[in-house]
């Protein structure tokens, strides 16, 4: 496990997260995962990048700011982001009934860490 | 006037988590300067977000600035912190009031006398409505206006039920959602600005949005929530996430929460970072029942 490993393993405690990576926006690619099985680390990279670069423009436009945390929720669960510096994103993905503020807390720590 | 300003503005500087926002923000309201007041007030509630007094002293500003919605929302977070809060149940009494509740603005002011017996402009306001029932709105908004905070005088650890300020919680629920509609039908009318409505071709349906300049961004944020909506669709699908239903998101300026109201359409609220997003989603769902509504009159 590399140190980004150690770093995201902290996400994935938390009950309900399915999976914790980091993400480059820039190009959609995995930097590092940890994710249970059947999940598709590079399928998740590429659309949470996508994701991420709409919200931004969207806020933008808004002159809301630069997105520092987002969230996604959905019937099944959901998908939890945070920036981080480099241009990189920490993200979980979860079960309909995660604790949302513990796991934005975790991934808040996850990109302190990154940084 | 002035000096008092001025001192409160020099404690303030010296120790910004004074409870002295309360009493400058409410100068600089009486003295007109709205904007000034807004943002001391808004710096307040950022430091004292548990505090009855600052939400009351935000939403009277924000009445101040006829932005009616939030400052319903402001009031009634001050109720549910200090269910006795004067300044709210006030407030609430006239906001009622305006949108021709009487009986909820009746049973606002009630409890407001319930809770200060003595004061005779909610003798008066109470008077008014229960009189005739048609005083005019400058008339009751000048009889029931909320006093000057008194700092920390107010401040409550939060007892949930509403019904400790003396209303009936069915009917007060029923009018709650009857105000809450109107605010939302004027905002998407274009009354107010902060919650916009986007059609499927990402098109502005309703509302507007403008940017902390004050430029008109509606179109543009319409159109860039078309392609989030699109990709927040995709993702949801490719990873089994099922029907994605909202996106919350803290911005470094602002927070956004934006739901669908129906498959065809779009709702975006826009709020001071001072709002919990995780509130901002739950006043987001209620507009989005309230905007379903909306856009069944328009067919």
């Amino acid at each position: 496990m590399n140190g980004y490993g150690a770093v995201l393993e902290r996400i994935t405690r938390v009950p309900g997260v399915r999976g914790a990576m980091l993400v480059s926006v820039r190009d959609g690619l995995m930097v590092s995962d940890q994710l249970v099985e059947g999940l598709k680390g590079a399928a998740v990279a590429a659309l949470a990048a996508s994701l991420a670069q709409r919200v931004s423009r969207a806020l933008a436009a808004a002159g809301a700011g630069a997105p520092a945390f987002w969230h996604l929720h959905a019937s099944d669960g959901g998908i939890l982001a945070v920036t981080a510096p480099e241009d990189l994103l920490v993200v979980a993905i979860t079960a309909p009934d995660v604790n949302a503020g513990l796991v934005r807390l975790e991934l808040l720590r996850a990109a302190e860490a990154v940084a | 006037m002035a000096d008092d300003i001025r001192t409160l503005s020099a404690r303030l500087a010296q120790d910004p988590h004074s409870l002295a926002f309360l009493e400058l923000g409410e100068l600089l309201r009486r003295k007109g300067q709205i904007d000034a007041a807004h943002r001391v007030a808004l710096a307040g509630l950022g430091r004292h977000p548990h505090n009855a007094n600052a939400h009351d002293l935000y939403a009277r500003i924000l009445a101040d600035k006829r932005d009616y919605e939030r400052a319903f929302d402001e009031w009634d977070m001050a109720l549910r912190i200090a269910p006795k809060h004067l300044g709210a149940l006030k407030g609430l009494a006239f906001l009622y009031f305006k949108v021709g509740d009487i009986a909820q603005a009746e049973a606002h002011l009630a409890a407001a006398q319930r809770a200060v017996p003595d004061d005779p402009g909610i003798a008066q306001a109470l008077a008014m409505v229960r009189g005739a029932g048609t005083p005019g709105l400058d008339d009751i908004a000048a009889t029931v206006a909320p006093p000057a905070p008194h700092a920390g005088a107010l401040e409550a650890p939060a007892p949930p039920e509403r019904a400790e300020a003396g209303t009936d919680a069915g009917p007060a629920e029923t009018a709650d959602q009857r105000l809450e509609e109107a605010a939302v039908f004027a905002a998407l009318d274009g009354g107010q600005e902060g919650l916009l409505l986007v059609g499927e071709a990402g098109l502005v349906v309703g509302g507007a949005l403008r940017d902390p300049a004050g430029r008109d961004v509606g179109e543009a944020v319409a159109a860039y929530l078309g392609g989030v909506a699109q990709e927040a669709a995709r993702t949801a699908k490719r990873l089994d996430l099922g029907e994605w239903t909202g996106l919350s998101v803290e911005g470094r300026v602002a927070h956004v929460h934006v739901c669908r109201p129906r498959s065809d359409a779009l709702l975006a609220i826009v709020r001071d970072r001072a709002m919990p997003l995780g509130r901002l989603a739950v006043i987001a769902e209620r507009a989005a029942h309230a905007a379903r509504r909306w856009l069944e009159r328009q067919a």
